[in-house]
């Protein structure tokens, strides 16, 4: 069914349709619209769930961790210092192969405190053995949440994941969406029925500790299994098309790259204004692409090399920053692109940082940045406040 | 009253063959309470040395389900456990136990815990209390008692050790007004017993706080870990109490006994016999003893 509705609230009637058992979280802004609509779900008998109203994130995701333990579907969602907050637990829940799915909604880490949007949050949580897909629009992170549940309780994978979603440009806009019907997603997603759960009935111990002996080993499998996944995203992502008739890229999304001889990339919602942005320059002459990093974990290397290898140069824009270094995603690309026979450079523009919007301008200053030879730059720039030097 | 013969059957919750300290309290008092409450429940574990020395990989010495996420968590994992079984309509049938230490309980894991007690859940949260982070060698916690030499409140040229009171958490638990809070030790078999099988009957959040000697920590001859434990309830420095819905319900009376014939035995509290100054904190110590004798009335 067709609604125009708010980017949370597509969310929550995603989550809803996935029918989890067990729901705790915590609130933060910009993440509350979400866990407001499933509280109001469940308190009117929508969505039959057990809620949990915890006390911190730590334990928002330390009941989820027990709930999938013993056997149940469960959903978190949280935000900036409430995913740091979550980080030990994040970590423990991927070791233990627990396929809990949450919504990571996009925001700035505190110093300064900044409730706005940009990736610092769930890109400082990119080795923690969850994967980690970024929505582009309200469609878009409705079908992923549907997505979700099914790529991660894959026997293949048993990983957590966590989707990523631009705070207020996305949580807090209206958009027109097509929503499933519960008979569609029951036939899509199977209920959740894990290999191993805490049962008396065949007691297992989960959560033993590793000597030096074994760690390694159970590392390489997380690993492994991590790597593996990208083949379970594609074939949910085909399976889903299938099903529901809508495609927005599995792993990557190219739009316009085929003869372009310079490709934007970006996560999230930056990527509708790429798209737009690049029609208007297209227009002007300028032979530019855009292609969506839908995936970032595990990272789509191989993708990335075949859409961007005939490309004369390549451009991240970059909402986060590894403080000393440079951008977090540029990092990947390069690293995806290193030592194939036609590397073209890539440019890192950081931009878009505590929510000051990308827009053309900064979009059009990048592009002649990049021309003029800059590779690793903050776009977007107020020097009038910056201190001299 | 004679601890029933090994058996298979009996000791199903905790199995023989891990690797606790000889004369570990902890592991007896564990024993005690998994005879109880097995088959038919699901443990959570804080890290500590329960956990360490139940779980080697791929070894476990647990024959019910059990879990272990982090140091601070056991109460939020049993909070979703018991979440998911009531989901499941299994809760009838299955019980919910969190085990922690001290440190795990008083401490890092206090918000947890306070939010596992608010929130009610049909738990029946276990502290292990030895009174110092054992696992990691005997540092001092918010449960280590006054005067008490530890590794990071060591008894010194100006110090006597730890130099605040033991927090009391089983009467901050009762504040919460939950169904049922126990004090117990593991030296008191069947008054143990007793409280499990009583906690394990209330649905609802339930909090077992057992005073667990441990002798590479306290400084004792192995075999007597049953005898320390008497000493510390009878001085009325451990004073064993019930509260049902925030009220005290009952209190195990003691003898009364000094507090020195507890300190005495225990390589934690030697300074305090080596000096003048030392003797006058052991007043200190009698005192808070006191106060405790007198706040449960625990001398007719």
């Amino acid at each position: 069914m067709r609604k125009m509705i708010e980017g949370s609230r597509a969310v929550a009637e995603a989550v809803g349709l996935c029918r989890p058992d067990v729901i705790s979280a915590y609130p933060i802004t910009p993440q509350t619209h979400i866990v407001e609509e499933l509280s109001q779900m469940v308190a009117d008998g929508d969505v039959d769930a057990e809620y949990v109203r915890v006390e911190s994130e730590h334990s928002a995701a330390s009941v989820c961790l027990g709930a999938v333990a013993a056997g149940s579907r469960a959903y978190s969602a949280t935000t900036s210092q409430g995913l740091m907050l979550m980080a030990e637990v994040l970590y423990n829940i991927a070791g233990m192969r627990l396929p809990l799915v949450i919504t990571g909604v996009n925001r700035a880490l505190s110093a300064p405190l900044s409730i706005w949007n940009d990736h610092q949050d769930t890109l400082a949580l990119r080795d923690t053995g969850w994967l980690q897909l970024y929505a582009e629009n309200s469609q878009e992170v409705l079908d992923m949440h549907i997505q979700a549940y099914k790529i991660a309780e894959d026997d293949r994978v048993l990983l957590p994941l966590m989707i990523g979603m631009d705070g207020y440009v996305l949580t807090h806009t209206y958009e027109s969406v097509d929503v499933p019907t519960q008979e569609e997603v029951d036939a899509f997603l199977p209920r959740y029925d894990p290999l191993y759960k805490l049962d008396p009935e065949d007691p297992y111990t989960l959560g033993a500790f590793a000597d030096p002996s074994l760690y390694q080993e159970m590392r390489y499998e997380i690993q492994r299994d991590a790597l593996r996944s990208k083949e379970v995203v594609k074939e949910v992502a085909r399976d889903f098309q299938a099903a529901f008739g809508r495609w927005m890229g599995d792993v990557v999304e190219p739009y316009m790259c085929d003869d372009a001889e310079t490709i934007y990339i970006g996560l999230g919602t930056v990527v509708g204004t790429l798209k737009d942005w690049v029609d208007v320059r297209r227009e002007q002459g300028d032979k530019v692409g855009a292609l969506k990093l839908r995936c970032f974990r595990p990272f789509p290397n191989d993708e990335l090399r075949e859409a961007l290898g005939n490309a004369k140069q390549v451009v991240v824009i970059e909402k986060a920053v590894s403080v000393g270094g440079y951008g977090i995603a540029a990092a990947e690309v390069r690293g995806a692109l290193y030592g194939q026979p036609k590397t073209p450079p890539v440019v890192c523009a950081m931009t878009g940082l505590g929510g000051r919007d990308v827009t053309y301008e900064v979009l059009d200053e990048i592009q002649k940045r990049t021309e003029a030879g800059e590779t690793d730059f903050f776009a977007g720039l107020r020097t009038e406040l910056l201190e001299a030097s | 009253m004679s601890a029933p013969e090994f058996s298979y059957e009996i000791s199903k919750g905790l199995l023989p063959g891990h690797r606790a300290c000889a004369g570990c309290g902890q592991a007896a008092a564990v024993r005690l309470i998994m005879e109880i409450a097995a088959p038919n429940c699901v443990v959570t574990n804080a890290t500590g040395c329960l956990e360490v020395f139940t779980t080697p990989h791929p070894e476990s010495a647990w024959g019910v389900p059990w879990v272990h996420s982090l140091f601070e968590n056991a109460a939020s994992v049993a909070s979703g456990v018991e979440a998911a079984l009531k989901k499941q309509g299994r809760l009838e049938e299955v019980r919910v136990l969190a085990f922690g230490g001290d440190g795990a309980t008083l401490d890092i894991g206090f918000g947890p815990l306070s939010g596992m007690f608010e929130r009610n859940h049909d738990v029946l949260y276990v502290c292990m209390d030895n009174e110092a982070y054992m696992n990691t060698g005997v540092q001092r916690s918010g449960s280590t008692p006054f005067a008490a030499s530890t590794t990071t409140s060591p008894a010194g040229r100006r110090s006597f050790g730890e130099d605040r009171p033991k927090k009391d958490l089983p009467a901050i638990s009762a504040a919460h007004g939950i169904p049922y809070v126990a004090t117990a030790s593991m030296s008191f078999f069947a008054d143990l017993r007793r409280k499990t099988k009583k906690a394990l009957g209330i649905r609802g959040a339930k909090y077992l706080q057992v005073h667990v000697p441990c002798p590479p920590g306290w400084g004792y001859d192995e075999k007597l870990s049953v005898d320390i434990g008497k000493l510390a309830v009878e001085c009325g420095m451990y004073p064993l109490v019930e509260w049902e819905n925030g009220e005290v319900t009952r209190v195990r009376k003691i003898k009364k006994i000094p507090v020195e014939d507890y300190l005495k035995a225990q390589r934690r509290f030697r300074h305090l016999f080596r000096s003048e100054e030392g003797k006058a904190q052991i007043a200190n110590v009698q005192e808070l003893a006191d106060a405790s004798i007198e706040k449960y009335g625990l001398v007719d």
